[in-house]
């Protein structure tokens, strides 16, 4: 890969010194474009959506505590689920993984001092907090959004309309931000790269974002196009998806889900690459399949463009859809296989540390198997038409967005918290932390697979008597997960305040953010470093000091 | 490890896997009863998953215990582990047989599928007509019968897309015994029988017959669902939906709507009762005595809101004057 025909000098991007040598506590909280600050901004932004979206999600636990609609009333139930959703996914999980780790991580990654465009960066965040201050709104304004986070019309474009209007206003404001964002981490991967980087010296993060970018501007704008025909079906007069007007209902689905089945691999593959950073690191050893693993990002980011029908199997879809969107859905299995077993092999063989990041990583390795062994049995139609619209959907889904988002992000957060803000986080706290995480995850979303089966449908505040054990098994679940966030939280602020100096790099990692300062000064390094090695090149230099004879290769089971 | 050869414990260690996930595979206990033909078919393919899944499960969660266990870190070791990058027989090995284990599982699907009667919603149209003659009959004897169907189906529908599942394929060319108009409304579900005019807020079937559901919706979009019979299709406004099927076992089961549809969406729940065929003649009689030539109530009346509907139809409904009182006030 030819490094010379690089056009723009990093070190111009900022137009000389025109900043202080430090930022001060309110940089924070202005239209700073520096892309630490961003990256922080996302982060701590997105970690407080997540406090509003679990605190729904607790009191709709309440509630299905008893069969009865007993505790909230359904127009409320539905507003904090459809809200619970919306939060969850485009201001918590996006914004963390891919505008706070992507934005922080990625110049420091490639050897860059900043993102390509930074006021395009500080634009796309502080589209952010508006769209969550819409939504808060829509509570105050007619009591929030009620048709669920897809907004299914014609139930959409009758229940709650101007809650409904300012919900799809929202979107289109995370949306647009998410386009932003990905025009800005493509450039500045494919051009910003310290020279001494070829594309297979790219930390897998890297790939695992352009897999990411990529994914999000072909998706991202077919939303977009959704939402403004049904706020047109719902303040215009128009008729799109209006079945009695000549509308049609079902291709409001398709365009939703052309979008939304690609934003869970938005969900999930920045954390694949958090994930390929942070075993190597604690394993002691070079990640397995380094060209395999990032292939696989591709892949995924590939074929998950075409399986999004797997989403409407009872809807209006023909018999070839719901073939030909099986064979493709159960396809995605693969690529994501091989990036499991990948990390399994990492750990074989490795010298495992025991760390609260490692914990997480492999906690998320272990729930995401599940999560992804029941996404197959969905993807197959003659299944999946049973189980669809039902708890068992539920608990999926949250084994793979819980167990393996929300495990990604805490993980990513205990490995690079050091690098962020200088100071160590306190690891019995997070080992607490862990156990808490790892138990509520399992006592709150496993049992949801055998309601579904047995016939709990989703998105209900009152259900049949014969299924309220397991309802409560699942609400002391909900409880644990949400006692589970108050030692993480006390440990981020406290250690943040008081936690030990971390130094440059307190895990020994080889990747380029830590060659620099903890935290990293304002343009990244005084003088850019070159690259020496690859990023995972543990125990090449020290091959000798490799433990005896006979260790067990890693050939012997996956 | 050093008295014994490894390849013999990881026969053993395969052979205890594939039992465990054979076993498992079948004894789960996940799914309830089985109560149409569909339902063992369905079944069957989820044994399947559930087996192979058992066994990757276990495979990887062992592997990943054992790594954890095994290659932590020793006390006051600060030296990395083995640099092995790669191996590409390995990757081509774990590549490949999840590769073949989808293949399989999509091609046992379509199988599944076929069978369920998934190709042919809507009865004999377009390409599902192709698809149900049988291979000694040609398109000249065929012919009549699919024109007959065509003008029915289209005097009903009034669209030739129809989405769900239909006959299966050996039941085909048959008529269905029983046909049931099914209307999902913001909150309740009824049912039609065109034959006798019985209108009902539950769904009576007689066991072992071909019965067709005409799956509609009046306001927004609803899901028809009987988990006993492992079918669901949506009850999509201005599209029309069909499940066919044979229940093969008497008894009460849950109708639930699978979609939201609104804040009571969890209280719109009503009961199929499959009967004896002797049973069902009985309840026929029994209602259609009810029903007066008259009567109007059968036919949606699209000027009307769904209050103003659900109350003129409420004596047809076996709802308690609470319920219906119930009803109407939510749909404001």
């Amino acid at each position: 890969m030819a490094q010379a025909d690089i056009s723009i000098k990093p070190t111009e991007l900022q137009g000389g010194h025109g900043h202080p040598d430090k930022w001060k506590w309110y940089d924070y909280f202005t239209f700073n474009v520096d892309h630490k600050v961003i990256g922080i901004q996302y982060l701590v932004t997105s970690f407080l959506f997540y406090l509003v979206g679990g605190f729904m999600a607790v009191l709709m636990r309440t509630e299905l505590a008893t069969p009865n609609s007993d505790f909230l009333s359904p127009e409320l139930y539905n507003a904090f689920l459809t809200n619970h959703g919306t939060i969850m996914i485009f201001l918590w999980i996006v914004p963390a993984a891919i505008g706070g780790f992507g934005n922080y991580l990625i110049p420091l990654m490639i050897g860059a001092r900043d993102m390509a465009f930074p006021k395009l960066n500080a634009l796309a965040f502080w589209l952010n907090p508006p769209a969550g201050l819409l939504l808060a709104a829509s509570f105050f304004l007619g009591g929030g959004a009620q048709s669920g986070w897809t907004s299914y019309p014609p139930l959409s474009e009758i229940t709650a309309n101007l809650p409904q209007t300012l919900w799809c206003v929202t979107l289109i404001m995370v949306g647009t931000s998410s386009i932003l964002g990905s025009v800005n981490f493509l450039v500045t991967i494919w051009k910003m790269r310290v020279p001494s980087m070829a594309w297979d010296q790219m930390p897998l993060f890297c790939w695992a974002m352009v897999a990411t970018s990529v994914l999000a501007l072909f998706a991202t704008p077919v939303l977009a196009a959704a939402m403004v025909l049904l706020l047109f079906d719902i303040n215009f007069g128009t008729s799109f998806f209006k079945p009695d007007a000549g509308g049609n209902v079902v291709v409001y689905q398709h365009l939703f889900w052309f979008y939304s089945h690609p934003a869970v691999y938005l969900m999930i593959l920045p954390i694949f690459g958090i994930m390929s950073e942070v075993i190597p690191v604690h394993a002691r050893k070079p990640i397995f399949g380094y060209k395999a693993i990032a292939y696989s990002s591709l892949t995924i980011c590939l074929v998950g463009l075409f399986v999004w029908v797997h989403h409407m199997f009872t809807s209006g879809t023909a018999p070839w859809m719901r073939i030909f969107f099986t064979i493709s859905t159960l396809i995605v299995a693969v690529p994501t296989g091989i990036k499991i077993f990948s990390w399994v092999a990492t750990l074989w063989g490795g010298k495992i540390r025991y760390t609260t990041a490692m914990l997480f990583a492999v906690g998320l390795l272990s729930m995401f198997v599940f999560g992804g062994l029941s996404g197959v049995t969905l993807g197959a139609a003659p299944f999946d038409i049973h189980v669809h619209d039902t708890y068992y959907v539920v608990g999926h889904f949250h084994y793979v967005l819980y167990g393996g988002s929300v495990f990604g992000i805490y993980s990513g957060i205990y490995h690079w918290f050091p690098k962020i803000t200088g100071r160590m986080l306190n690891e019995p706290l997070g080992k607490v932390h862990f156990v808490l995480t790892f138990i509520g995850t399992i006592i709150t979303f496993t049992p949801m697979h055998n309601l579904g089966m047995q016939g709990m449908p989703r998105r209900v505040a009152m259900y049949d008597p014969q299924f309220a054990h397991l309802n409560q098994l699942v609400t002391v679940g909900a409880y644990i997960l949400a006692v589970s966030v108050i030692p993480f939280y006390f440990n981020v602020i406290w250690s943040w305040m008081k936690g030990k100096e971390a130094g440059p790099n307190p895990w020994n990692a080889m990747t380029m953010e830590w060659t620099t300062d903890s935290p990293p000064i304002i343009e990244n390094w005084e003088v850019l470093p070159v690259l020496t090695h690859g990023p995972y090149a543990y125990g090449m230099e020290r091959a000798d000091e490799v433990g005896p004879a006979g260790e067990p290769l890693p050939t012997s089971r996956p | 490890m050093k008295q014994i050869p490894a390849p013999f414990w990881t026969l053993i260690l395969g052979i205890a896997v594939t039992l465990i996930s054979l076993w498992v595979g079948q004894n789960h206990n996940l799914l309830p009863v089985q109560a149409s033909e569909q339902a063992p078919l369905v079944d069957d393919l989820f044994n399947v998953m559930m087996t192979i899944g058992t066994a990757l499960f276990i495979v990887v969660q062992g592997a990943i215990v054992y790594s954890l266990i095994r290659f932590r870190q020793p006390k006051g070791d600060d030296t990395d582990g083995l640099p092995i990058e790669g191996n590409l027989p390995l990757e081509a090995f774990w590549t490949a047989i999840p590769a073949v284990i989808v293949v399989g599982l999509g091609l046992y699907s379509v199988v599944v599928f076929q069978e369920m009667g998934g190709f042919s919603p809507g009865g004999h149209h377009g390409h599902g007509a192709m698809v149900a003659m049988a291979p000694q009959q040609s398109v000249i004897d065929v012919a009549p019968l699919l024109l007959a169907q065509g003008v029915d189906d289209d005097t009903v529908f009034g669209k030739t897309q129809v989405y769900g599942f239909g006959a299966s394929p050996l039941g085909q060319m048959n008529q269905p015994n029983v046909t049931v108009n099914v209307t999902g409304m913001q909150f309740a579900w009824i049912f039609r029988y065109p034959d006798t005019g019985i209108t009902d807020g539950e769904l009576h079937i007689p066991v072992g017959k071909d019965v067709q559901l005409k799956i509609e919706a009046q306001d927004v979009i609803h899901s028809f669902w009987v988990p006993q019979f492992r079918l669901k299709q949506d009850a999509l406004p201005g599209e029309p939906g069909e499940l066919r099927f044979v229940a093969t076992r008497e008894g009460t089961y849950p109708v639930v709507c699978a979609e939201l549809c609104g804040s009571y969406h969890g209280a719109m729940r009503t009961q199929v009762i499959v009967h004896s065929p002797e049973d069902y003649a009985d309840w026929v009689a029994s209602r259609v005595a009810e029903v007066t030539p008259t009567t109007t109530v059968a036919q949606p009346n699209e000027k009307a809101t769904d209050a103003e509907y659900l109350a003129e139809i409420a004596p047809d409904l076996a709802k308690s004057p609470v319920q219906i009182a119930q009803m109407t006030s939510m749909s404001h």
